[in-house]
């Protein structure tokens, strides 16, 4: 492994790094000490010198561009289930390794239930399932998981590598691009392979701004992280062609700082400014009925209801759920509007939502000014069988990773 | 108990363009402001020292202008303040910035606690703080949004994951970096801008470092390049869905699905 760097005025020559190396990776060499190909970047050697003499360093430049093939996607499981984003950077692997006829291989690190799990990974077109079930790696702890995932890439020596920007993937990807020395690009939006296998990241810079389009061209592999719902992920197909690969844990790659106390599914109390969905009310709902169709187009969306100030005067919304001017100021990534006019005073608080659909029986409306879906029609009409729709959508989804 | 809390200084609106002629950056804001992020950073600092004991030191990277971000963290209460300014650190990306900042800490012989903010709106990458973690070999825990126990052995935090929070416990030394909402960042008071108008800003360039070898900063040690900026795509234009109530129903669901909104 050319990441092992020794500084050779440092080195006593003393072997307590051969000795403690789990993998019998390291030999006295002429020049000191040589690392063979059994190194899995596990950062032993690094602890146990006493002389500081060990690190783990890549120079620009010194990476052999040959050397490295293929794309590894992180599949990241979440309380017993592999969540969705891991498909669609599946699908993003085998569309940028097409070409180069790169192989697309997953990571599939997880306590118990993780090698069955990888067994419905096989359907959809990846190379090999590196599975890693330990019981000791049922929640995630940084320090750990970054063992793991490095074990996994000294074996495959991958040029890319792809993990989710979930709330795990952005606290492990940094850690491991940074043992690897190379870099990692954040939250792209669009990738592409240029035939030098260099991976061209574009990603929003400056609050969505101005785009920036970033190049990792002196080390390898190339660390990207991606947001769920970006890319899209492929069929399943009714033959499985992928092969599991079963990896031992080695108890150095469990042993972590860190002590899980409690895991538990999040309480929704968050405010309306912090949610991706709000569905509001406006005086076009006239009635508890209404009311009630509003909340379960909130509810299929996993969202929020909230309302026009009119209908807080009516007696139907709360308060601190109105939005605008005298209410809040929300900028959610969908925001669906019944029975809103779209007044100046309601419009500021909402109008830089990502995507905004209005349903409103005027046509003329100003809602529809600001709308990117216009849909001119009774919302007492339109919002059951759209509800309807929706949880349809939603069976299909929660059955795509069914076993058979 | 020793705690580093690492903040950055920002521009103060996101409010740029890209002039289509030239292909450079026009920042329309000039002034600078404290990541607002790093503010629950500094908030939560002082917190574990007035519950535990000890001091903080705020440290930052960046030009020599960061000064003026330091006498406001003075304002709220830090015991220290360090900046890490030269000219070889210029360019760093999150690899080199990171490493950079990973040294810092080892110049002020470490510390028990560092705390990052969950990131920063000009890089936005939230990576430092994991990044410096693995620097410094120590264990971290990301997007903490409240304590559960802190006292002079171990932290204990409450963090959040996809769809569940989890309970982490971590030994000094340790980094967490978080949320914001964990605490209510207090005002700078006059009284202790008062009392720390003397306080002095500690300044550590290149030649401080115990690492010399200049291929690990700035430009030369970042692996990633930015090629170039362009603006975004226009939004798409409006759709109008038309038909009777359940096509519109089916079509919005589509439209929705292939916009990947749903
Ligand atoms: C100083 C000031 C501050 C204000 N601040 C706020 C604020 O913060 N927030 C706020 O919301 N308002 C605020 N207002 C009030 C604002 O001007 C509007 O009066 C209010 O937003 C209107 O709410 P609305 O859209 O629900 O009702 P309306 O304007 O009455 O609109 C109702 C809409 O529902 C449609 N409709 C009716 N029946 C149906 C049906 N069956 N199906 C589909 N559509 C139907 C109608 O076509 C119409 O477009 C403020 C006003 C002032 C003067
Ligand atoms: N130049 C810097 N100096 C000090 N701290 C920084 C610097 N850049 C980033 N940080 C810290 O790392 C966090 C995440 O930053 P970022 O990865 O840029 O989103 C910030 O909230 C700061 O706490």
């Amino acid at each position: 492994m050319n990441f092992i760097h020794f500084d050779v005025d440092k080195c006593s020559l003393c072997h307590v790094c051969i000795e403690k190396c789990p993998f019998d990776a390291l030999h006295m060499g002429e020049k000191g000490i040589e690392v063979g190909e059994a190194c899995r970047m596990c950062g032993i050697c690094v602890k146990a010198c006493p002389e500081g003499a060990i690190r783990f360093e890549q120079k620009a430049g010194q990476a052999d561009k040959s050397q490295w093939s293929g794309i590894l996607v992180f599949a990241e499981q979440e309380q017993g289930e592999i969540h969705p984003v891991t498909l669609e950077l599946i699908g993003e692997a085998r569309r940028l390794g097409g070409p180069k006829g790169y192989e697309v291989n997953v990571a599939l690190i997880g306590g118990e239930g993780t090698a069955e799990r990888a067994e419905m990974l096989k359907r959809y077109g990846v190379d090999k399932i590196y599975a890693y079930e330990h019981e000791a790696l049922g929640s995630f702890k940084a320090d750990s998981y970054t063992k793991v995932m490095a074990d996994c890439i000294t074996r495959m020596q991958p040029s890319v590598v792809l993990v989710g920007a979930t709330a795990l993937g952005r606290s492990l990807a940094p850690r491991l691009a940074t043992r690897f020395h190379t870099g990692l690009t954040a939250d792209c939006t669009k990738l592409e392979m240029r035939e030098n296998t260099d991976l061209v990241q574009i990603r929003p810079a400056f609050g969505g701004n101005v785009m920036a389009q970033i190049l990792s061209t002196e080390s390898r592999p190339q660390f990207a992280t991606v947001r769920h719902k970006v890319m899209d992920a492929p069929e399943r197909s009714a033959v499985a062609t992928g092969e599991v690969v079963f990896c031992e844990v080695a108890e150095e790659m469990v042993s972590s700082a860190i002590k899980v106390r409690s895991v538990h599914a999040a309480e929704r109390s968050c405010g309306i400014e912090e949610e991706d969905v709000l569905v509001v009310a406006g005086r076009g709902v006239k009635d508890e009925k209404g009311m009630e169709l509003v909340k379960a187009l909130a509810d299929v969306l996993g969202g929020q209801v909230c309302c026009t100030r009119a209908l807080v005067e009516e007696g139907y919304g709360d308060p601190t759920r109105q939005i605008g001017l005298s209410g809040r100021t929300v900028k959610p990534k969908l925001i669906v509007t019944c029975g809103v006019s779209g007044s100046i005073q309601f419009a500021s608080g909402m109008k830089n939502s990502e995507c905004i659909v209005a349903i409103d029986a005027d046509p003329e409306a100003l809602i529809f000014n600001i709308a990117h879906y216009c849909i001119n029609d009774d919302l007492y009409e339109v919002i059951p069988p759209l509800v309807e729709r929706l949880k349809q959508k939603k069976e299909v989804c929660s059955h795509a990773f069914s076993l058979s | 108990m020793k705690i580093i809390v690492c903040i950055k200084q920002v521009p103060d609106s996101s409010d740029v363009a890209i002039d289509p002629e030239s292909g450079t950056l026009i920042r329309m804001g000039q002034n600078a402001k404290t990541n607002p992020y790093d503010l629950y950073a500094i908030e939560t600092a002082l917190r574990i020292r007035d519950e535990v004991g000890g001091t903080v030191t705020a440290l930052t990277m960046g030009p020599p202008q960061a000064e003026e971000m330091m006498r406001d963290a003075y304002m709220m209460g830090v015991d220290e303040t360090v900046v890490m300014s030269d000219r070889k650190f210029a360019g760093s990306d999150v690899l080199a910035t990171s490493y950079t900042l990973s040294q810092g800490i080892k110049m002020l012989e470490g510390a028990d606690l560092i705390i990052c903010g969950k990131q920063t709106t000009d890089g936005d990458t939230a990576q430092i703080g994991p990044a410096i973690a693995e620097h410094l070999d120590i264990p971290h825990v990301a997007w903490v949004k409240s304590l559960e126990e802190v006292n002079d052995r171990f932290i204990a935090v409450v963090h959040q994951m996809s769809g569940h929070v989890q309970v982490s416990e971590m030994p000094y030394p340790c980094l967490i970096t978080v949320d914001k909402d964990i605490f209510v960042p207090r005002l700078p008071s006059y009284k202790t801008k008062l009392s720390t108008r003397e306080k002095e800003v500690r300044f550590l360039s290149f030649a401080d470092l115990p690492d010399k070898n200049l291929s690990r900063f700035g430009i030369i040690g970042s692996p990633t390049q930015v090629d170039k900026m362009f603006p975004p795509e226009a939004a798409e234009g409006q759709v109008h869905i038309e038909g009777n109530s359940v096509e519109k129903a089916n079509r919005l669901v589509a439209l929705l699905s292939e916009a990947k909104i749903l």
